[in-house]
């Protein structure tokens, strides 16, 4: 029977300075003057008021040749061509699903931008959009790409290639986008025993690793059955390490989970989501990034 | 309440993880989230405090004020219980959004407090039938991540043990008419014995097992919870079936040992933190909201 922990709250201290990598980051605060400087293009989170350039989002300044804008540290997903999404399916309309994606608006998922199983190339018909509710229903995880941004912000998704499409048994982690970084391939399958898909959009899709790869499903028929205790663990673990990560801002990628779930091994799964575990495994994480890097 | 929608699929996966004793975040069935408690939080109230449970977040405010006894107890004080879903929370709290999550609860604290050996009402008493002290419970939710009436009853006892009700004194004058008189010293106060105030335990039936702390996703997975209210001692003095699922009468029987357990362990981590707190006064460094 383990004891009930209670404790009393600890002021959160600021992330040791001499850890922070590289060069001084300018960060600023809505209100804050950038540059007095008028021979700079404003880009995003920034506006022109009283002859300066003030930012208009929290968040770290980037300067390219001329152009200044602000990237935000905390921001609802901003589509863009190309990126991997994992979102959830919030409503069934007509000849389209809108899917939940942490964005402003959301996203779009049209029928004709939908594998149909068995991989299937033609025309969709009535009774494709009738039995649209067979495909997906609301409460769906799916991941997809994005194909298209409209004028107003919303995203158009399509699940056309096998690897995307309706998710099965895992777990789903919501983090701030800006903590995942921007690689090649979103979908990992990590050395640890467990599969990951790191949306942009910031949901983040842990689910143990398929034996085989079905050619044939194209995602949608969903695997049932009991998933192993080891295989549990592994995901309960990446979880919990995922949160730490974010917990202390670290940028989210294969490599830094990798190295965070190596550092967690020592710990029991549940001890890791008391505060002083998460500082220690990531304090390690990031040394062990740091000697990587240089 | 609060929800989260999820998929079939990630269903199956909570419930099978449950079957074999190993949630989603690592924990056990029996196993808490970590519970930090701070109280004297709010300045001009006579006992507050705050709880977060993972990501649920409870502020409760206890102010003492003079009042009339009731006419069916005319030698008692009484307690009076008010609960304010924050639309900070959740967005459906919006509005009237929450009036019936926030009925549910009072309606629970009033009969939890009904027993007459949870509080000892008499001392809140000042003059049979004239004057008593009414102390007035306000609970905020801030945040809703799971296990409601848990951290809530955890908030309510900890505001309780904070509370502080100025020693008065009755004066009679010749002519009989009574005189309050309110002490110089405002360090002068009674404090109230919290030892019997009991805490909710809520136990979420998911699948064939039961689990302790149930977070929002765990909680959309069960059909069927019960809300026990445990004392220090192990002794249950309440019981609330919630949610849409039946629940087998063994089953029920299994859950009252366990919510009898593990609210034994709760009441005596929550002691020991609250007499930690105490014995480090002034010393103590105070977190609040910006910490």
């Amino acid at each position: 029977m383990a004891a009930i922990e209670i404790r009393l709250p600890v002021a959160r201290k600021p992330v040791v300075q001499s850890l922070a990598q590289g060069s001084d980051k300018h960060l600023v605060a809505p209100g804050d003057t950038i540059t007095t400087d008028t021979g700079y293009m404003r880009g995003h989170g920034t506006y022109m008021g009283d002859e300066k350039l003030v930012a208009s989002v929290a968040g770290a300044v980037e300067r390219v040749n001329k152009l200044i804008c602000v990237k935000a540290l905390k921001t609802r997903y901003n589509g863009e061509v190309g990126d991997i999404v994992v979102g959830r399916v919030t409503e069934v309309q007509q000849k389209r699903w809108k899917v939940e994606t942490n964005a402003r608006l959301d996203s779009v998922l049209l029928l004709s931008s939908m594998n149909l199983p068995g991989g299937e190339l033609r025309r969709r018909s009535a009774e494709d959009e009738l039995a649209m509710r067979d495909y997906l229903h609301e409460g769906d995880l799916i991941s997809a790409e994005v194909q298209a941004v409209f004028s107003d912000g919303a995203v158009s998704l399509h699940t056309r290639s096998l690897k995307y499409g309706k998710l099965g048994q895992g777990v789903l982690v919501q983090v701030s986008p800006s903590l995942v970084k921007r690689q090649k391939t979103h979908f990992h399958d990590l050395p640890c025993g467990a599969s990951v898909i790191l949306g942009n959009n910031g949901f983040i899709w842990i689910y143990p690793t398929p034996e085989q790869k079905d050619e044939e499903a194209g995602g949608f028929v969903t695997n049932l059955k009991p998933v192993s205790l080891h295989d549990r663990e592994v995901i309960s673990r990446l979880r919990n390490c995922i949160l730490a990560l974010v917990a202390q801002k670290l940028m989210l990628y294969d490599t830094s989970i990798v190295y965070c779930y190596e550092a967690s091994l020592p710990h029991q799964i549940k001890d890791l989501l008391k505060p002083e575990v998460m500082q220690e495994i990531v304090l390690e994480t990031r040394q062990r990034l740091l000697e990587l890097e240089g | 309440m609060a929800s989260v929608v999820l998929s079939e699929a990630e269903k199956v996966y909570i419930v099978h993880g449950i079957q074999e004793d190993l949630r989603v975040d690592g924990r056990g069935c029996e196993d808490y989230r970590c519970i930090e408690v701070e109280t004297d939080v709010v300045s001009n109230t006579s006992g507050s405090a705050r709880v977060k449970l993972g990501h649920t977040d409870i502020l409760v405010g206890v102010k003492a004020e003079m009042g009339t006894p009731k006419l069916e107890n005319p030698n008692e004080g009484y307690l009076e219980f008010f609960v304010d879903c924050s639309a900070n929370a959740t967005p459906e709290f919006e509005g009237r959004g929450g009036e019936e999550l926030a009925t549910e609860i009072v309606n629970t604290l009033y009969r939890i407090f009904s027993n007459e050996s949870t509080i000892d009402v008499k001392s809140l008493c000042i003059n049979p039938r004239e004057h008593c002290w009414v102390l007035y419970v306000d609970v905020l939710l801030l945040e809703c991540g799971g296990n409601l009436f848990d951290a809530i009853s955890i908030a309510v006892k900890a505001a309780l043990f904070n509370t502080r009700i100025p020693k008065v004194r009755v004066l009679e004058d010749e002519e009989g008419s009574k005189e309050i008189e309110l002490s110089d010293d405002p360090f002068d106060c009674i404090r109230l014995n919290v030892d019997n105030v009991p805490c909710i335990i809520t136990l979420s039936k998911i699948g064939c097992r039961h689990v302790v702390d149930a977070t929002l996703q765990e909680e959309a997975c069960s059909l069927a919870s019960l809300l026990l209210s445990v004392t220090s001692r192990g002794t249950l003095t309440c019981m609330k079936k919630l949610g849409n699922g039946s629940l087998d009468p063994e089953s029920i029987f299994e859950m009252m040992e366990t919510g009898k357990r593990v609210g034994k362990t709760l009441h005596t981590s929550l002691q020991k933190i609250l007499d930690k707190e105490e014995s480090l006064g002034t010393t103590r460094q105070k977190v609040g909201f910006l910490g």
